[in-house]
C-alpha cells in the first residue's frame, strides 16, 4: 500500500501531474493557485524538467502550445482571470488539436471579483470558452484525492482526444489540506504523437495549425472535433451518486459545494428523508444519461451551486420536461459558502 | 553542364501566391540557404505568425507550428524548450511583432531564448489591406492613418531592433534590407551569422528585415523597392546593433 501524505489540494495536482510523467510548466502568479506554480519551480528542475514563469497568462498558455505541438507532456495553471487571459491560446490548441492540461483554481468575479471558492466560470469552461465553437473536457475534483487522480487522468484524456483538458477546482479544493494517497500514473494505451513536430528527421513536413483555407476544410474540420466531443460523451462521462436508489429528492452539485451537499444529504438521511446526491465528475462531458435515469427516478431535483445558476441549465437539459428541476446558489464573495445546516434547509423545503 | 543556381534544400518547389513585387520570397530564399548552410532543415522547427507570414509552411520544407497572433516568440519557447536539439526560428511581420506581440518578443529576447526571430518591417499590416503598423512612418498614409501617422497622436514608429539591442538576453540585434542586390547580400550574411548564434547554443538572435508591400503602399514594385531606400533606410538605419557571443555568460 501507498504511504499517506497530507497535502494541499494544489500540491497534490502538482504531484499529479509529475507522476503523470509532465516535465514541462509554464505559468504565472495568481492566487489561490500559486502553490503550483511554486512546487512545480521546486521539482521539475530536479527531474530535468522546465519550469517557466512567464511574462503573462497569454505567454504561457502559448508556451504549452509550442512544448504540446513537440509531443511532450506539459501544463499551465492559473485561477479565473487568467483562464480569461488563456482562451485565445486554448482555441488556437483546440484548432490544432494539441493536449495539454490547464488547472483553473478558479476565484469570484466578474472582474478582479475576490478570491472566495466560486462555480461562476462553469460556463465558460464547458461551453467552449474561447472563441470558434469548440468544447474542451472538464474534470471536476472534489477532494485532494481527486486533485492528485484527475490530473492524471486529464493528460490520458489530452493525449488520447488530442484536446485540452481542463481541471476545475476552486480555492477550497486548491488550498484545503487533506490525506494522499499517491497512486501511480494509471495505464491507458494512447495512440502514438505521429503529428508532433520534431524536425523532418528524414520523414514527412508536419505542420500543427488551425488555418483552413481549402473549400469545405474547415467545415469538415470542425465536424471531426465535434466527432471527438460525440465520443468523449459516449466514453468518458464520470460521475458519483450517494444513496440515490430510493431518493425522491436528488441533489445535483459539483466540486467544492457537493462536499457539503454531501453533509447535508447525510444529515437529511438521519431525519429520514429519502434524499440522494448526484455529483458530475466530469463537466464536460456531462454526464447526461446517468443523471437522466437518476433523476427521472427520483422525480424532483434541487441543484446547488456557488452561482446564481449554471450547471442547472444542463441539468434540465439532460433530465427532460417530466422532473421538476430546482435551483439554490449562493453566488461567491466572503462570507457566502454555505453551511450544511443552511442546505438542510433547502433540502427540506424541496423535499415533498 | 555545371548547374550554378539551385533552390534551396529547405524550399518546395511551389508558385508563389504572394502580390506582385512581395519581398516575403526573397527572405524566405535568405532563411532557406542559411538553413542549409547549417545543415539543420531536418531539425528545424519553424513558428509561423499571424499575417501574410503564416504561409511559411507552404514554402519551406521543415515541419511548422502556427502560433495565435503575436506570440510566435512564447510559441518558440515552449518548441525549444521542450526540444532543446531542434533548431528553432519565427518569422514574424511588423504588426504582429511589434504590436500585438510586444510582450512575446520583449521576453523571449529577455530571458535569452536560444531561437532566431526574423522580423519582416514593410511598415504595414499587409494582409488585412494596409493599416497603421508600429512601424508605419511618421506621415505615411494607411487606411487607418488616411492623413498621415501624426506622431502627436499615434507615437513615432518603433525600432525594434535597437529596442531590443538593450536587452541582457540578446545576442545578435541586426537590421538589413532586401531592396538592392547590395542589400540583399549583406542580408544574407546577416541572417547566416544571426542562426550561427543559435547553431552554437550562443543565445537570442533577431534580424529585421526592411522590405516593400507594393499593394497596400499602392506603389508600383520598382517604386516600391526606391521607397526602402529613399524613406525607410534614413528612419531605420541598417547595421548591427548587438554582435555578443558571450551575452549568455
Amino acid at each position: 500500500m501507498s504511504k499517506r501524505l497530507f497535502v494541499k489540494g494544489n500540491e497534490a495536482a502538482a504531484m499529479g501531474a509529475i507522476e503523470a510523467g509532465c516535465r514541462y510548466y509554464f505559468g504565472y502568479p495568481i492566487t489561490p493557485q500559486s502553490d503550483i506554480p511554486e512546487y512545480l519551480s521546486r521539482e521539475l528542475p530536479k527531474l530535468d524538467g522546465e519550469f517557466i514563469q512567464a511574462e503573462s497568462e497569454v505567454a504561457a498558455i502559448n508556451m504549452l502550445l509550442g512544448a504540446s505541438a513537440c509531443g511532450v507532456r506539459a501544463m499551465t495553471s492559473s485561477s479565473s482571470p487568467g483562464i480569461s487571459l488563456k482562451q485565445e491560446g486554448i482555441s488556437y490548441m483546440a484548432g490544432a488539436e494539441l493536449p495539454g492540461v490547464i488547472i483553473n483554481i478558479s476565484r469570484s468575479g466578474p472582474g478582479l471579483g475576490g478570491i472566495d471558492a466560486s462555480q461562476s466560470d462553469y460556463f465558460q469552461s464547458v461551453k467552449g470558452g474561447g472563441h470558434g465553437g469548440y468544447r474542451i473536457a472538464v474534470l471536476a475534483p472534489n477532494s485532494v484525492q481527486e486533485m492528485y487522480d484527475l490530473t492524471m487522468h486529464a493528460f490520458d484524456l489530452a493525449d488520447q482526444y488530442r484536446t485540452p483538458v481542463m481541471v476545475l477546482g476552486d480555492s477550497v479544493i486548491g488550498q484545503m489540506k487533506e490525506a494522499l494517497v499517491p497512486n501511480p500514473r494509471p495505464v491507458r494505451e494512447l495512440p502514438a504523437k505521429e503529428w508532433a513536430v520534431r524536425g523532418k528527421s528524414g520523414g514527412e513536413q508536419r505542420i500543427v495549425k488551425s488555418l483552413f483555407l481549402g473549400d469545405g476544410e474547415l467545415e469538415a474540420h470542425n465536424w471531426r472535433l465535434h466527432a471527438k466531443y460525440r465520443q468523449m460523451m459516449e466514453k468518458e462521462c464520470l460521475s458519483e451518486e450517494f444513496e440515490t436508489a430510493d431518493a425522491t429528492l436528488l441533489v445535483t452539485a459539483y466540486g467544492s459545494v457537493a462536499r457539503i451537499a454531501h453533509t447535508a444529504v447525510a444529515m437529511a438521511r438521519e431525519e429520514g428523508l429519502k434524499v440522494g446526491l448526484f455529483r458530475p465528475i466530469t463537466l464536460c462531458p456531462f454526464p447526461e444519461e446517468a443523471l437522466k435515469a437518476a433523476g427521472q427516478r427520483a422525480g424532483r431535483i434541487l441543484d446547488i451551486e456557488l452561482n446564481t445558476g449554471q450547471m442547472v441549465e444542463d441539468v434540465r437539459l439532460a433530465v427532460g420536461s417530466g422532473v421538476e428541476v430546482s435551483f439554490y446558489g449562493r453566488p461567491p464573495g466572503a462570507g457566502s459558502l454555505p453551511s450544511p445546516e443552511e442546505l438542510l434547509d433547502q433540502i427540506r423545503k424541496h423535499y415533498a | 553542364m555545371q548547374q550554378v543556381f539551385t533552390r534551396p534544400e529547405s524550399l518546395k518547389d511551389v508558385q508563389t501566391h504572394f502580390c506582385p513585387g512581395c519581398q516575403h520570397g526573397t527572405v524566405h530564399r535568405l532563411v532557406a540557404e542559411a538553413l542549409d548552410q547549417f545543415g539543420v532543415q531536418q531539425k528545424t522547427i519553424g513558428v509561423a505568425s499571424v499575417g501574410c507570414s503564416v504561409f511559411l509552411y507552404g514554402y519551406f520544407d521543415i515541419d511548422v507550428v502556427e502560433a495565435p497572433h503575436g506570440r510566435a516568440p512564447a510559441v518558440a519557447t515552449g518548441v525549444k524548450r521542450a526540444r532543446p536539439d531542434s533548431f528553432v526560428f519565427t518569422y514574424q511581420g511588423d504588426g504582429d511583432l511589434a504590436a500585438i506581440g510586444t510582450a512575446e518578443i520583449i521576453h523571449a529576447a529577455n530571458r535569452g531564448e536560444d531561437i532566431t526571430v526574423i522580423f519582416v518591417n514593410n511598415t504595414t499590416y499587409g494582409m488585412t489591406g494596409g493599416q497603421m503598423a508600429p512601424t508605419t512612418l511618421v506621415g505615411q498614409k494607411t487606411s487607418t492613418s488616411p492623413y498621415g501617422r501624426n506622431k502627436a497622436k499615434d507615437g513615432a514608429p518603433i525600432k525594434m531592433a535597437e529596442v531590443l539591442a538593450q536587452l541582457g538576453g540578446v545576442a545578435y540585434s541586426a537590421r538589413v534590407a532586401v531592396n538592392s542586390p547590395k542589400n540583399v547580400l549583406q542580408a544574407k550574411k546577416v541572417i547566416k551569422r544571426a542562426f550561427q548564434f543559435q547553431a552554437e547554443g550562443k543565445g537570442f538572435s533577431f534580424v529585421e528585415v526592411l522590405s516593400s508591400c507594393p499593394t497596400n503602399w499602392g506603389m508600383a514594385p520598382l517604386a516600391a523597392n526606391e521607397r526602402i531606400g529613399e524613406e525607410m533606410i534614413p528612419y531605420f538605419p541598417l547595421g548591427v546593433f548587438k554582435d555578443d557571443p558571450i551575452a549568455q555568460d
